[in-house]
């Protein structure tokens, strides 16, 4: 079995439409949760804060900040439910939000209860 | 039917400009999202966990036929083609992008409706009893007052940085359905020997992490000095509530501190310092405002509807809705007909535009018009002839929107939850369904009878757990779900803030132990008694042991 890869990801939610996006290792925003790049490192972290913060002053997103998330066969899993559920849509509407669009998480909300 | 006035036009036209200017400088940078914030709440736009989310006020609950299919329309435009009524009689959209709010606006001002005030620390949109103008125990129509204070304090300069947000709602009926006690002011009307109204004035309740009964603070208020009043009160909340600790800012928390006999003392030397023809309410005016709601002209009728009753006959499912959802009319061959938007597994308050569309319909053909938003999320139409309720009821079950729990353990509120919102420690909606389909069977809901099940995802209280018969309050327990029950909670006139019953559970335990609590109340009922007098009787006991017995 392979080891999940720990570490923080920084997301945000795009200015314009409010959807949830997060950092990937390119500098864009993505959708989707699993193109989040992982912050192994503290300074790792703050840098990629750092680039949010700048991507808030250029408008592209809101409201930054960093996810305790692990990645495990390509998937990112975020730690909290809160943010699990922000990767894939409300729990009660399947056929609405990233889930329903193939921009979700692999892993259920409700997941590690 | 009520309308706006000439004011309203022009001044919700100039809010939707000056909101479209804010909007487009926000998107090129100009303003931060610090700058930007408190506007765009100003305007009801929150941001939550997958979009922003829009907050229309609806005063009163009150839509016309055209108004709701506005609304409907708005949700297919701009959203993913469905709303979420909420327990402040109000609407939300849940999808909204930024970029599209302003043409939302406007297509919200072409029908006199707009966000204004469903947001921050200001006197938010005023609510009422919900079956105003029509219940048959009403004294009178509690919209009027209701209006008077939306026009004394819209945009009121002195009023809109208050240390936090403030709750009104106005009951016109004896038995309060508006949920009174638990605003921060609650106005109750009241007829005196001699036959003359007076307004009964509470303070300081609210529900929230620090839940409270108000207090009355005036038994018999004569309607002329209620600006004048409702200003003093106003005066000295905006001079001594704290600032200094967001938690302890409400007036609830002020009332407390320095005692209700304090609070009021204060307030009456604030209102006898005040200079009252100024603010004394004219007849004149009150005339105009109340012509806003003049009744429909209703058919002289029967009380007794042949078609009605022998459609019941008929029809054992159109006999057990009209036993459950129909209110009693205070105009004789008419009914009170209660929608409710909790069908079995369903999302409490939700309805997709297509259902908008048909109770607009329904509305205008069978209803005078009109429709109302009910603090417990569900459609009222006030004014149905009798003679109409099958048809009603054909067309509402066609629609999916004939659910025949309305009162009972099925008609459950419940806030959005971890599902849509930001502020939530977990989800409320999937607690709901499963208690929905735990008593899918009708015979066992129409055996517990009268039941208020209250969910709310955070302390934040939106789905009023606190005053729930049966309340739940779901947690976040080490990043995990948690929820935990209370009991004999009420917003009635006999309001009390339910009592935690012991430690909570998780998720997918919920269910059974609502079971667990109805079964025992089952058990110890007298003839004839509600689950709240059960256990007001009876008080905790039987109900711990019988859910903690095995534990």
């Amino acid at each position: 079995m392979t080891t999940p890869e720990k570490g923080q990801l920084v997301t945000a939610n795009r200015l314009r439409d409010g959807i949830a996006v997060f950092l990937t290792r390119g500098g864009a925003w993505s959708e989707t949760i699993d193109e989040a790049v992982l912050a192994q490192e503290p300074q790792a972290a703050a840098a990629l804060e750092a680039r949010a913060r700048e991507d808030e002053r250029k408008t592209i997103v809101t409201g930054s900040y960093l996810v305790e998330a692990e990645r495990l066969d390509g998937r990112v899993r975020a730690a909290h439910i809160r943010e699990r559920m922000r990767a894939l849509g409300p729990t009660v509407r399947l056929d609405l939000g990233k889930q329903a669009e193939g921009k979700g998480a692999g892993f259920a909300a409700s997941e590690g209860e | 039917m009520y309308r706006y006035d000439e004011f309203d036009h022009q001044f919700v036209r100039e809010r939707t400009n000056q909101f479209r200017d804010q909007t487009e400088r926000r998107l090129s940078g100009a303003l931060t999202e610090d700058e930007f914030r408190p506007l765009r709440l100003m305007n009801g736009l929150y941001l939550q966990l997958h979009a922003y989310m829009l907050r229309v006020a609806i005063p009163y609950g009150t839509l016309s036929g055209r108004q709701m299919r506005q609304l409907a329309w708005i949700a297919g435009k701009w959203d993913k083609g469905y709303g979420h009524f909420t327990t402040r009689q109000n609407i939300q959209y849940n999808w909204i992008k930024l970029e599209d709010a302003p043409d939302i606006l406007d297509a919200l001002a072409d029908v006199e409706m707009h966000a204004i005030q469903t947001s921050g620390n200001c006197i938010r949109n005023v609510t009422t009893d919900h079956w105003a103008g029509a219940a048959a125990d009403e004294i009178a129509d509690p919209r009027p007052v209701g209006e008077l204070l939306r026009q004394w304090s819209s945009l009121h300069p002195e009023f809109s940085f208050l240390p936090r947000k403030f709750k009104i709602a106005v009951t016109g009926a004896p038995h309060d359905r508006a949920a009174v006690k638990v605003h921060d002011i609650g106005l109750r009307l009241h007829k005196n020997e001699a036959g003359a109204a007076g307004w009964e004035v509470i303070v300081g309740g609210g529900l929230g992490r620090t839940p409270m009964v108000g207090v009355t603070v005036r038994d018999f208020l004569p309607q002329h000095e209620l600006i004048g009043y409702l200003e003093a009160i106003m005066r000295v909340y905006n001079l001594h509530g704290r600032r200094d600790n967001k938690y302890k800012a409400r007036i609830k928390i002020l009332v407390h501190e320095i005692g209700a006999e304090r609070f009021k003392a204060e307030v009456e030397a604030e209102y006898a310092r005040r200079p009252h023809p100024a603010t004394d309410v004219e007849e004149r005016e009150l005339a105009r405002i109340a012509a806003y709601f003049a009744p429909p002209a209703f058919e002289k009728l029967p009380r007794w509807s042949a078609s009605f009753e022998e459609a019941k006959l008929h029809s054992p499912d159109f006999a057990r809705w009209a036993k459950n959802n129909l209110g009693p009319h205070r105009v004789d061959g008419y009914a009170i007909v209660n929608i409710s938007l909790k069908p079995e597994g369903g999302i409490p308050g939700d309805a997709t535009a297509g259902q908008m569309r048909v109770m607009a319909d329904l509305a205008e053909r069978h209803g005078n018009d009109e429709l109302r938003v009910s603090h417990a999320q569900n459609i009222v139409l006030p004014h149905v002839r009798k003679d109409d309720l099958f048809t009603v009821w054909q067309a509402l079950a066609e629609a999916g929107l004939a659910a025949a729990n309305h009162g009972l353990a099925g008609d459950i509120i419940a806030c959005p939850g971890l599902d849509y919102c930001a502020l939530a420690t977990a989800r409320s909606i999937p607690v709901a369904q499963s208690i929905s389909r735990k008593f899918a069977d009708s015979k066992k809901q129409d055996e517990i009878g009268k039941l208020k099940i209250n969910i709310s995802g955070c302390i934040n209280a939106c789905g009023h757990h606190h005053v729930g018969h049966i309340g739940i309050l779901g947690l976040d327990k080490k990043g995990e779900e948690f929820y935990q029950i209370t009991l004999g909670g009420s917003s009635a006139e006999n309001a009390s803030i339910g009592t935690i019953l012991g430690p909570g559970f998780a998720g997918h335990e919920v269910a059974d132990a609502i079971e667990t609590i109805l079964d025992t109340y089952l058990k110890h009922r007298e003839a004839g008694e509600e689950f709240l007098a059960t256990y007001r009787r009876l008080g905790p006991r039987p109900f711990k042991e019988a859910l903690y017995a095995t534990a």
